[in-house]
């Protein structure tokens, strides 16, 4: 398993790395991380990726293949994904929004 | 208590020291300290003025908005010390006045991405201005004014002025809009927290563009769910952060009031709980300045992940 970590590793805001708290998970609680994981997990499948928490604090990234990432936040969420797949994973996409519908 | 930081941008030429200097001027200023990338040849001396050099960070697989301006941050630190050791007045703002050709967003990341820095200051709002005689000259000065909380149109007593206001409120309608020859503007106009008057984001106007850089006014009849649309809204600058250039937007998610959203490109503030709605209407709406995007693609794709809420049950959490 390859983890990436996003505590030390700067990148972009989108990622929160520099914000403790990134500004797209700051409302809900622990109630709210487990409903986010959820929504996100039915976005991923569609992708053939899967979101696992890992311990209330980071989460893990898998695909089919095996592969797999520790992220720390929904921006990295992003990130990791669009590597796993190989391309970007857009929301405007008639195919996502078909499945999701 | 933080201490507001304002940022004060415009291309080249634009008047932004003259408005300054004015300003610094005014009576009813207090005491600011401010950061400038030049010395013009205006006179501010009478206020604090420090000068840095633009010296970026930039970050490990990061994108042009998102670096890091450590020399930013290392002024605003040690403006902090020093205030706290005595050896200065005691500010109580700070103005950054940027290069003509700077793109904000850096600077935007730097207030809110710094662990110091954010800890201390906060972003009051960034000011755009635009002379009336070359209005955009440049794609800077586009990004510029999409990033503006409040756009000010200079040099408008010139002879060679244009009226450059419809094509401001074309890129970005979500901005205050104010004219001010000779750097002609009351303090209490431009300082004093911004993005919070819901009345600043249009609900519902046709699109309207500049080049190739459009503003949708997306509106959503429905509540919108804030996990579903933190999750589009990531998702979304991740594939096509290139593209988006402003998100601003009031969102109904079922509570008194609605929560403010606030991004400029990568950048996005921290949501925030306003206490009540300007008036009766309750719709979300969301200003969204960027290129290549449909209205009708954006609105539709934020139903259906908003609509996937439905599906995941979040009563049965």
């Amino acid at each position: 398993m390859q983890c990436r970590t996003y505590y030390d590793r700067a990148m972009c805001v989108l990622c929160g790395v520099l914000l403790n708290d990134h500004w797209a998970e700051q409302e809900g609680g622990r109630r709210g991380r487990v409903f986010r994981g959820r929504l996100l997990n039915r976005v991923l499948a569609v992708y053939g990726l899967r979101l696992d928490d890992w311990s209330g604090r980071v989460w893990v990234l898998r695909d089919r293949k095996g592969r797999a990432a520790v992220v720390d936040n929904l921006g990295a969420v992003w990130v990791e994904a669009e590597r796993l797949c190989g391309r970007p994973l857009d929301p405007l996409d008639p195919d996502l929004i078909a499945a999701l519908s | 208590m933080k201490t507001p930081v304002v940022v004060l941008t415009g291309f080249l030429g634009s008047g932004k020291t003259t408005l300054l200097a004015r300003l610094l001027g005014h009576p009813d200023m207090g005491e600011t300290a401010v950061i400038v990338n030049e010395l013009g040849e205006e006179a501010i001396d009478h206020h604090l003025l420090r000068r840095v050099d633009e010296r970026t960070v930039v970050l490990g697989n990061g994108c042009v908005c998102c670096t890091l301006r450590g020399d930013l941050a290392d002024e605003l630190r040690d403006l902090l010390s020093r205030r706290d050791r005595g050896e200065i007045p005691a500010f109580g703002r700070v103005v950054v006045e940027t290069t003509g050709v700077a793109d904000p967003a850096p600077i935007l990341y730097t207030l809110l991405g710094d662990q110091v820095v954010k800890h201390h200051f906060e972003l009051e709002r960034v000011v755009t201005t635009v002379d009336a005689v070359n209005g955009l000259p440049a794609a800077e000065s586009v990004r510029q004014v999409a990033a503006a909380d409040t756009l000010v149109v200079t040099k408008t007593d010139l002879e060679a002025a244009n009226d450059v206001r419809p094509d401001l409120e074309r890129i970005n309608p979500a901005a205050e809009l104010l004219v001010a020859s000779f750097g002609d503007v009351e303090p209490d106009a431009l300082f004093g927290p911004a993005g919070t008057d819901p009345r600043s984001v249009p609900a519902g106007e046709p699109d309207t563009g500049h080049g190739d850089v459009h503003a949708h006014c997306l509106v959503s009849e429905e509540p919108l769910d804030w996990t579903a649309f933190g999750i589009w809204l990531t998702m979304l600058l991740q594939a096509r952060g290139g593209d988006v250039l402003r998100v601003k937007g009031l969102l109904n998610v079922g509570a008194e009031g609605p929560l403010l959203i606030n991004g400029v490109q990568h950048v996005v503030h921290p949501p925030e709980h306003l206490p009540s709605w300007p008036d009766g209407d309750r719709r979300s709406r969301i200003v969204f300045i960027g290129r290549g995007f449909l209205r009708e693609e954006l609105e539709h794709s934020l139903a259906a992940f908003n609509g996937a809420v439905l599906g995941s049950d979040p009563e049965g959490v």
